[in-house]
């Protein structure tokens, strides 16, 4: 059992506030991940949990149990840093085995334990070298070790991966997911790589300047983003906004007239006819249709195999990515329409909220 | 293109070695040259007067001396004496620079108001001449009536004590370490400085206090710039000389007479060269024995 509860958390160093005001719930066994740009606040944050860093105010529980002034050691939490912050001049076997060396644990349990976090690790053949001996990867896995063999309560993550080439880390990635899976443990991961966010979360917090901009699970977010904020964050290539505005509302959403193109919107809320706001089209969401709505030129091409992505300038002047099979044919320079499910599209209103949906996608009810 | 450029990189290394060597040699002549000049000269003329009759108050006796100076040299309790002043001194400055420097470098690296200037006066001693710091302690820290330890001794109603009388060796030391201590902080405190802070934070969150992470963490990350530390000293400390000569010249007796001074009292107070050339070479071995095993230990350590 380890829940986490955070309520309007705030840091600050001299005037400056870092971190200002979060509310968070965080469950038993929970993946939680904190995305967001560089400087948002996030290693601040998780450092906070930790003990590392002074509370200014608010109040942070785990199990229900106040631990604003409680030492780091004590809070039962396990950290991997970024660095890995292994210690330099003892092998892999004394670096996991230091927390319980400095619990006074008896050797024969720390060996089992220590052993026991190696086999799981697979880190048995270098349990005698000293950290530079490894690669990073095996780095990585030191540093996780060090946490398991603590038995921590939360495991807190600080951007592990970022040290590792694009392959380690794919491999990583599915390893802690495996990891979470088998340690039944609550984890929080601190992030900026989306990717990494979608698929080990179940419940992703974005931030931004400090604030908390969403809470979801992966889907949610990604199908229902609460601003623009966090509409331009997850999803990659980014969502197309574009300049609309509205023509009226009534029971099936809002009529909207954006690049010369009109279209309804199954979004409620209370928009006034004339009011301006933002449409937002994900680049899968668009695909060229003669009868679509969007009239443009491409303008570029960019073929992944897989994937296409054509670069379209609409009628107004307005850019837009459109990503479409990699077997589609359509040539730069050609005149092309587009066409978009009506429910596929956001609409954000002058302050850059989303217009409620009038339905739920069904992956992220 | 590039394959022209690839041939032209072939043919330089190619060129056999014995050839490149005996062209660069003009190149390295003259440093040589000066090197030679700089160190074997010298060098092979103390050898030579070590060997020779040679006292500037009796001219006349002269010539080979074979061995005589140094049985003359290791016969001499004040030889010993003087072996076994050098050794303590080093030794005990190299306890307190070494001990202390680690101790000032972690409080330094903590940030406190007045950091800085507070930074500057510790490492200013070592700005300070040692003729001229040797003096201030003399008559304005250790001097029985007009010094600092006198007066305190006096307001808490004891008996100053006289240093250079009672404690010259201890006098000396301590003249000596306050000269280093800057040095060995200033490199300490850059290699604490260097140490990473994650590395303090993982110890934290494994439940490491404050001593536990100066013992396991920071005193071994600082054992490279101990070492050098240690080698550097030994180098310089192994040759106080103006301390000596500034406060107690050599006494009273020859308890503060280290290797050096022996040396210089001979040659040039007793103007005994040949004698004084051989406790020069005595010290140039002992020099050198220090450094050998100094070197091969910090070279195991920098490999680590
Ligand atoms: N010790 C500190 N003193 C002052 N400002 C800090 C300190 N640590 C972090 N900050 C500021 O807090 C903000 C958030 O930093 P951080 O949590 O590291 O961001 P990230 O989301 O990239 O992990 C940054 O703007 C940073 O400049
Ligand atoms: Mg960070």
């Amino acid at each position: 059992m380890a829940t986490l509860q955070l309520r309007n958390l705030r840091k600050s160093y001299l005037a400056h506030e870092v971190i200002k005001g979060v509310d968070l719930e965080v469950a038993d066994r929970e993946f939680v991940v904190f995305v967001g740009p560089s400087g948002c606040g996030k290693s601040t944050l998780l450092r906070m949990i930790a003990g590392l860093e002074e509370i200014t105010s608010g109040d942070l529980l785990i199990d229900g149990q106040r631990v604003n002034e409680v030492g780091p050691a004590d809070r039962g939490l396990a950290m991997v840093f970024q660095s890995y912050a292994l210690y330099p001049h003892m092998t892999v076997r004394d670096n996991m085995g230091f927390a319980l060396r400095m619990a006074g644990v008896p050797k024969p349990e720390r060996a089992r334990k220590v052993a026991e976090a190696a086999r799981i690790l697979q880190l048995e053949p270098y349990l005698d070298r000293r950290p530079k001996e490894l690669s990073g990867g095996q780095r990585q896995r030191v540093a996780i070790g060090r946490a398991i063999v603590r038995n921590p309560r939360i495991f807190l993550f600080d951007e592990p991966l970022s040290n590792l080439d694009a392959a380690l880390r794919g491999q990583m990635r599915i390893e802690l997911a495996r990891l979470h899976e088998d340690l039944q443990a609550t984890m929080i991961y601190v992030t900026h790589d989306q990717v990494e966010a979608m698929t080990l979360a179940d419940k992703i917090v974005v931030l931004q300047a400090g604030r908390v901009e969403q809470v979801g699970s992966p889907l949610e977010l990604y199908h229902h983003p609460a601003n623009l904020f966090v509409a331009g964050f997850i999803g990659s290539p980014r969502m197309n906004l574009l300049e609309a505005r509205v023509l009226g509302a009534d029971g099936a959403g809002v009529m909207l007239e954006a690049a010369g193109a009109r279209l309804t919107v199954p979004a409620g809320g209370a928009s006034r006819p004339g009011a301006a706001v933002t449409l937002g089209i994900r680049p899968e969401a668009l695909r060229p249709d003669p009868a679509g709505a969007f009239a443009g030129e491409v303008r570029l091409v960019e073929r992944l195999g897989g994937l296409t992505l054509l670069h379209v300038t609409l009628v107004g002047g307005e850019a837009v990515v459109v990503q479409i099979e990699g077997s589609d044919p359509t040539p730069a320079h050609a005149p092309v329409r587009l066409g978009v499910e009506g429910a596929a599209c956001h609409v954000f209103d002058a302050e850059g909220q989303a217009l409620p949906a009038l339905g739920r996608h069904p992956l992220a009810a | 293109m590039s394959f022209t450029t690839l041939d032209q990189g072939a043919e330089v290394t190619a060129a056999p070695p014995g050839a490149r060597r005996r062209s660069a040699f003009p190149l390295l002549a003259p440093s040589v040259s000066v090197l030679l000049l700089w160190m074997i000269v010298p060098l092979a003329m103390t050898l030579w007067f070590s060997f020779q009759r040679y006292n500037l108050l009796n001219p006349e006796v002269s010539g080979f001396a074979g061995l005589e100076n140094y049985e003359f040299l290791v016969t001499d309790p004040d030889f010993w004496a003087s072996l076994t002043n050098t050794l303590i001194l080093v030794g005990s400055v190299l306890v307190i620079t070494v001990g202390f420097g680690t101790l000032l470098a972690v409080l330094f690296d903590q940030p406190f108001p007045g950091q800085g200037v507070a930074r500057v006066l510790a490492i200013s001693p070592f700005f300070v001449m040692p003729t001229v710091s040797a003096l201030v302690w003399k008559n304005l820290m250790m001097h029985p009536i007009y010094g600092v330890l006198g007066s305190l001794a006096r307001a808490v109603g004891m008996e100053p004590v006289d240093w250079f009388a009672e404690y010259p060796l201890l006098a000396v030391i301590v003249i000596v370490a306050w000269q280093w201590l800057p040095f060995a902080l200033l490199i300490l405190l850059t290699a604490v400085q260097s140490l990473d802070h994650e590395q303090k934070e993982a110890a934290r969150m494994d439940g490491a206090g404050p001593v536990a992470q100066f013992v396991f963490i920071t005193l071994p990350h600082l054992g490279r710039a101990i070492s050098v530390v240690v080698m550097i000293e030994t180098i310089f400390l192994l040759t106080v000389f103006a301390e000596i000569f500034v406060t107690t010249s050599g006494g009273p007796g020859n308890a503060t007479t280290n290797l050096a001074f022996l040396i210089y009292a001979r040659a040039l107070l007793q103007f005994d060269v040949g004698g004084g050339s051989a406790g020069g070479v005595v010290a140039i071995l002992l020099a050198n024995v220090v450094a050998f095993f100094l070197v091969r230990s910090i070279a195991r350590r920098l490999e680590v």
